[in-house]
């Protein structure tokens, strides 16, 4: 994320006074200018730093803190315990479970996710009458709260009667454990997360497929190029930094996932196996059933680890594919100033 | 620290060579292909019939009865208990509808008015100003971005439980009054679409920094700021992990609140599922108010950058 590089590199253009100057004796009037000049900066970004020093800072050093403490809920504090926590999480078979979870539904709702989403995406692109009606009636599932769509869909995919093998039992096929099953549980809650998202990422990506210059598509008609391998050797290409950014979001989104298995039913602990127990639901069973603060700590700081390192792993596979992408030819100079009137 | 999620910003304007060239030159020279054939509209309408279905079963089930969901011969036409079920929820006093409803709309707009205000005022701060450690401090807020919400609410919770503040809609909105993607969002945008000579014309004309930030800042961030409090708007009221934490049935956010209903009526499906399609009206009506620019705000966030 590039983001204000350019920026703070470049010369101002008119330079604000260097600091040697303040020392020059100057008009009262001057002298307050420049206080404003020096001061105003930290005045707008202190409301935000202060509240978020305060909710946002605070509460992950203190995680830090508790993780290597027995936290006593009755005294309110904790006894130093150094990494028991930890290994207690780590010894745990319910985590090894609930990471073999989180991650089985996090590839079976990304894979198919990217898949649906670009289809619709290239169907959107396409040359169609009433584009924003299609357009909002893509995102209309991004607008459900998850807790509703779970409900839902937990409902569709009900064991005995729901409706899906109500329509699998019609068309003579047995009726699928959604339930009961860890690997049906699974597809039944990536289909939940796949309703609510693959709309919202079809925009992203249709977003990407209209800056392909369309000239592209004029020379590849022109050299004889079916609306195939168009796609294929002229959208996909042009999309893959898009594509990381979903992957890379969907996943650090992914390995949360709380609301959907929570209220896959009524019990909300996972299953009675722990078919379908994520890691942060077991961090709420551990934090708010046993009330072990310790450990959900512990816990809390070994996903974001699992986080750090998925997140590093496709990181380092993005600058792979990014610099694979030099041979594609134009590259425009980065814009600094959005629109010039 | 939060679990909202947005558009994508920067991040993708990197890939895209000319996003605005080729953009500019397809509306004037309006070569846009040959019109799209039946099959796409085939395509489009099955996304369109599946994004809406759910919401039509749910009303299926919610204006039955109890026994509709265990019929085998189900009628796909609704039946009339739709009035019936959704007064059963909002009557019953486990699940506090109302004032679920009332909570959540007062902390999503707090919330998300906050977050706008915050933003814009350090985001043009980082954009538009130069000041030491500026650099170095957006870089930290941008890293932060990645942290999971997880990792704050264990001693958010005690923090709030020494308070007394657990069950108030309070331990809801604090946390979330600031949003270090709504700072990098803001920054992002004023970067690009003020013009530093803007700023100097201000300066010169003897503007005082407030006013220049008032005048020239405000005006030019409305728009973004008007994504921003869109996007934080539905995250905030989707949100359910650290309301479902910290509230409880005493004073529930609506999601909060269908978990309380599910767990009183999981016999009685027809009564759930009216909840759900009742806790989804409002986000229904701020969708046909705004889905365009929602629409808008995620393609824009992706090209624009």
């Amino acid at each position: 994320m590039t983001v204000n590089a350019n920026r703070t590199q470049t010369p101002p253009a008119s330079p604000p006074p260097p600091p040697e100057r303040t020392r020059q004796v100057k008009p009262a009037r001057h002298r307050r200018s420049n206080l404003d000049l020096k001061l105003s900066p930290y005045l707008y970004i202190s409301p935000f730093f202060i509240l978020f020093a305060v909710v946002g800072i605070f509460p992950i050093v203190f995680t830090a803190v508790i993780s290597f403490q027995e936290w006593d809920l009755v005294r309110n504090t904790g006894t130093f315990v150094g990494f028991e926590q930890y290994a207690w999480i780590l010894s745990q078979p319910q985590f090894w479970v609930a990471l073999r979870n989180t991650f089985s539904i996090f590839l079976l709702s990304t894979v198919p996710l990217l898949i649906m989403a670009i289809l619709i995406a290239a169907m959107l692109d396409r040359n169609i009458r009433a584009k924003t009606f299609w357009r909002m009636s893509t995102l209309l599932p991004f607008v459900m709260a998850p807790v509703a769509v779970a409900l839902i869909f937990s409902n569709m995919f009900g064991d005995s009667h729901g409706l899906v093998n109500t329509l699998l039992a019609n068309i003579g096929l047995g009726p699928i454990p959604w339930h009961t099953d860890p690997f049906w549980s699974h597809v039944a809650i990536a289909t939940m997360v796949n309703f609510r998202w693959t709309g919202y990422n079809a925009l992203i990506l249709l977003a990407a497929m209209q800056a392909v210059p369309r000239e592209y598509y004029e020379a590849a008609t022109v050299d004889g190029a079916n609306a195939l391998r168009q796609f294929w050797s002229i959208t996909l290409p042009s999309l893959k930094s898009t594509l990381i950014f979903v992957i890379i979001t969907s996943t650090i989104g992914g390995l949360q996932i709380f609301d959907e298995p929570r209220m896959y039913d009524f019990a909300g602990e996972g299953g009675a196996a722990q078919q379908w127990l994520t890691i942060t639901l077991y961090l709420y069973n551990i934090g708010w059933g046993e009330f072990n603060f310790g450990r959900a700590a512990a816990l809390a700081w070994i996903l974001f680890i699992i986080i750090l390192i998925i997140g590093l792993i496709n990181l380092a596979i993005t600058r792979r594919l990014v610099r694979d992408e030099g041979g594609r030819g134009v590259t425009a100079p980065r814009r600094r100033k959005g629109i010039q009137r | 620290m939060t679990s909202i999620s947005y558009p994508p910003l920067a991040i993708i304007e990197e890939g895209i060579p000319n996003a605005k060239r080729s953009r500019r030159g397809r509306r004037t020279t309006k070569i846009r292909g040959v019109r799209a054939g039946t099959w796409v509209y085939i395509g489009l309408g099955v996304v369109a019939l599946s994004a809406i279905f759910p919401y039509y079963w749910s009303f299926l089930i919610g204006s039955g009865t109890a026994a509709t969901i265990n019929d085998p011969n189900m009628s796909w036409i609704p039946g009339g208990n739709f009035i019936a079920n959704a007064l059963a929820v909002v009557n019953d006093p486990a699940v506090n509808f109302w004032l679920a409803l009332w909570n959540s709309i007062y902390s999503s707009a707090l919330i998300a008015a906050s977050v706008v205000i915050f933003s814009t005022l350090a985001g043009w701060a980082f954009a538009k100003l130069r000041f030491r450690g500026s650099k170095w401090l957006l870089t930290f807020v941008v890293a932060t971005m990645a942290v999971p919400m997880q990792l704050g609410v264990v001693p958010l919770y005690i923090l709030f439980a020494d308070l007394g503040w657990t069950g108030t809609i309070g331990a809801v909105i604090v946390p979330a009054l600031t949003s270090a993607f709504g700072v990098f969002w803001m920054t992002q945008y004023l970067g690009q679409t003020v013009p530093d000579e803007l700023i100097e014309a201000s300066r010169m004309d003897g503007a005082s920094m407030i006013r220049t930030f008032w005048t020239v800042g405000v005006v030019a961030a409305r728009p973004a700021a008007a994504m921003l409090f869109l996007f934080t708007f539905v995250g905030a009221w989707n949100n359910f992990f650290w309301p479902f934490i910290v509230l409880d049935r005493q004073s529930p956010t609506l999601p909060v609140a269908l978990a309380l209903l599910q767990s009183n009526h999981f016999v009685d499906y027809s009564i759930v599922l009216a909840g759900v399609l009742l806790a989804t009206i409002p986000l229904i009506l701020l969708f046909i108010v705004a889905g365009k620019q929602l629409v808008s705000g995620i393609m824009a966030g992706a090209v624009k950058g």
